[in-house]
């Protein structure tokens, strides 16, 4: 059997190295400008999200991706005020998802990435209802137009953040 | 064995991350279920930790955007600054007439509220905070202010804006709080409606609206109502603005009651500075010392028998010596039973009964010449005894008492015994006094205490005193 080029051959995948700096910063600048930027377009957009995606899918090791994610979102919710575990559950687990999808779809497609987002966006906006009215005890109510809105913008922010992101790959 | 943690370590990885965090939620949740500090151990130092980091870099990008925005619109504003300096001019002055009139009706509103023992908790101190940074989510509506523990800051304090309420405080850490604005779902305030006086309780809803609900859909509520808060939940003081009925709509969820939406009167989503509510006080505290007597006083000087009681005055043998301006209440003391001092003593002793013994037994003894500083000394007591331990404008209520004392104690004795005791009406014999009020100061030196009473009543005129009874009160009457 002739193997060949396959995209889903590690051989063949770009797995992408952040230098520390970018690897750190990055993450925090995405979680300080959401909380410090008064911005009402920053209601819709979730710039943490959009670092750990970027993050998991261009390393594609999924346990990278997931303790970045963590890490994102519990930075996160310490500063939300809500408790900690909401924000990084749900993006410990997209952190996973996008480095197991990375391995096997090319993500470096700008349609692809809108679609991976704003699927992600959906995902991670489940769970964390999910985990709010299961274990938190909360009562906030699903929105599908808020939800659907916010994925869509996310999708779209995604396509430029990715492509600026792209210049800090150091490629092996 | 070691093959399989092998194959399956980036799931066997993701499920041990995961289960270390629902164990940190679920701890969480069982602390605040059990007390009310939701956040402590680990996970408040997470939180300290991550707050006190951001709290710097916030407050430096605030400061620097501040600068920025500062110099410029200083250039900006200095274009045509003249013509406006010369306009606020005219507005302070404009003001300042109009904050005489307003002083007089709050002193009048404190004495009322002290006569229907009504206590209310108003803003004493506030510390201003600026705001330096958002949750950064739509899931919860939380600001944070550059003021801390290290500023006095507790939780649960209330935050304020001009305009109306913003939240509470939430989370207090030693650089900076977490303010829970009003609009966040977990939020809640006790409110009335102003006009309709219908009371709720005021709710975020997941969406950052507000409204009211568990309002029953009989009740009639206007779009454009003004909403104030009720003091009821014991962080907001009574009297702030919320904001405007923007709709009321029956509750489908909940059949007979209504939800009504509220526009909030700050704005939520442009808060730059905002008032935390760092202590409150009872409105009550300097109205209670002397609350008999200012019931008596506030009834006396409404009374539009007051000015008639005054114009007996030059009646009395002796009294047109020294009709001083504060003096004619106590003539009317006298005037009543004018020809027989016993009865004036009687009456002094029946005053006594009521607070002042010595003193208006004194003032009964004394000639109506002396009756002025003899009926002073007893509201020169109450001054005294009103004033220990109140504020300035307490003070001036307080000691402005002595003209509105001097007439209020007959009239409420005369209240107490007949509700008409109004003597014959001379009013004419008040204006001739009106030359005469410069006399006073002689007349009130026998008193010493008196002399401070007086000069302390020009500086608050008796709202409730007719021009006619006291002269000095209209004399420094503000335009109206």
């Amino acid at each position: 059997m002739n193997a060949g080029v396959s995209l889903t051959s590690r051989e063949e995948i770009e797995v992408h190295r952040f230098s520390w700096p970018a690897s750190i910063g990055i993450p925090l600048l995405a979680v300080f400008l959401q909380v410090f930027l008064r911005i009402g377009l920053l209601n819709f957009l979730d710039l943490p999200l959009l670092v750990t995606i970027f993050f998991a899918v261009a390393r594609r090791r999924p346990v990278p991706g997931m303790i970045t994610g963590a890490l994102i979102g519990t930075l996160q919710d310490a500063w939300t005020g809500h408790p900690i575990g909401l924000f990084g559950i749900a993006k410990t687990i997209v952190g996973y998802l996008g480095s197991s999808i990375g391995v096997k779809l090319d993500v470096d497609n700008p349609g692809s990435r809108f679609l991976m987002t704003f699927a992600f966006v959906l995902i991670h906006k489940f769970i964390y209802m999910v985990i709010d009215l299961q274990l938190v005890g909360g009562s906030e109510a699903w929105n599908w137009g808020h939800t659907l809105f916010s994925a869509l913008a996310n999708g779209l922010a995604a396509v430029v953040l990715f492509a600026v992101l792209d210049r800090l790959k150091q490629r092996n | 064995m070691e093959n399989f943690f092998a194959r399956y370590k980036n799931p066997l990885v993701l499920m041990a991350v995961l289960f270390i965090q629902v164990v940190a939620l679920a701890t969480q949740v069982k602390r605040s279920e059990n007390s009310k500090a939701a956040s402590s151990g680990g996970t408040r130092l997470i939180r300290v930790w991550t707050v006190t980091a951001f709290t710097p870099i916030e407050k430096m990008f605030v400061s620097t955007g501040h600068f920025f925005s500062n110099s410029w619109h200083n250039y900006a504003d200095l274009r045509g600054v003249r013509q406006q300096n010369r306009q606020l001019q005219d507005e302070v002055a404009r003001l300042q007439m109009e904050q005489v009139r307003l002083k007089q009706d709050a002193d009048q509103a404190r004495r009322l509220q002290a006569l229907m023992d009504f206590k209310e908790k108003f803003v004493s101190k506030t510390v201003a905070a600026q705001v330096i940074g958002t949750s950064g989510t739509e899931q919860s509506k939380v600001i944070t202010i550059d003021k801390g523990k290290r500023d006095g800051l507790k939780p649960d304090m209330a935050v304020i804006t001009p305009n109306g309420i913003v939240g509470k405080i939430k989370e207090v850490y030693p650089l900076s709080s977490q303010v829970l604005l009003v609009n966040d779902h977990e939020s809640g305030a006790g409110v009335i409606l102003e006009s309709s006086r219908l009371q709720g309780i005021l709710k975020g809803t997941s969406l950052g609206e507000l409204q009211i609900s568990d309002v029953m859909s009989d009740e009639k509520v206007e779009a454009g109502e003004h909403v104030i808060t009720s003091g009821g939940d014991r962080i907001f003081p009574k009297g702030l603005s919320v904001g405007t009925v923007s709709n009321a709509v029956a509750d489908r969820d909940n059949d007979p009651f209504l939800v009504i939406k509220i526009k909030p009167a700050a704005d939520l989503n442009r808060l730059e500075e905002v008032l935390v509510i760092t202590e409150t006080a009872e409105a009550q505290r300097a109205a209670s010392s002397a609350s008999p007597v200012r019931a008596a006083d506030i009834l006396s000087q409404r009374l539009p028998s007051i000015p008639k009681q005054d114009a007996n005055a030059p009646k009395i043998p002796g009294a047109t010596a020294t009709p001083t301006p504060a003096g004619p209440a106590a003539g009317s003391d006298k005037t009543k039973k004018p020809a027989v001092p016993d009865a004036g003593q009687k009456k002094a002793v029946s005053d006594a009964g009521q607070k002042k013994e010595g003193a208006g037994t004194t003032a009964a003894v004394k000639t109506p010449s002396a009756e002025a500083g003899g009926v002073k000394a007893p509201a020169g007591k109450t001054a005294a005894g009103g004033s220990v331990n109140s504020a300035s404008p307490k003070t001036g209520a307080d000691t402005k008492k002595p003209a509105s004392a001097g007439t209020a104690q007959p009239a409420a004795a005369g209240a107490d015994e007949s509700p008409t005791p109004t003597p014959t009406p001379k009013p004419k014999a008040t204006p001739p006094k009106k030359p005469k009020a410069p006399a006073k100061t002689p007349d009130a030196s026998p008193g010493s205490t008196d002399n401070t009473n007086a000069g302390q009543q020009e500086t608050v005129p008796a709202p409730g005193a007719t021009p006619a009874a006291t002269p000095s009160a209209n004399q420094e009457k503000p335009p109206r």
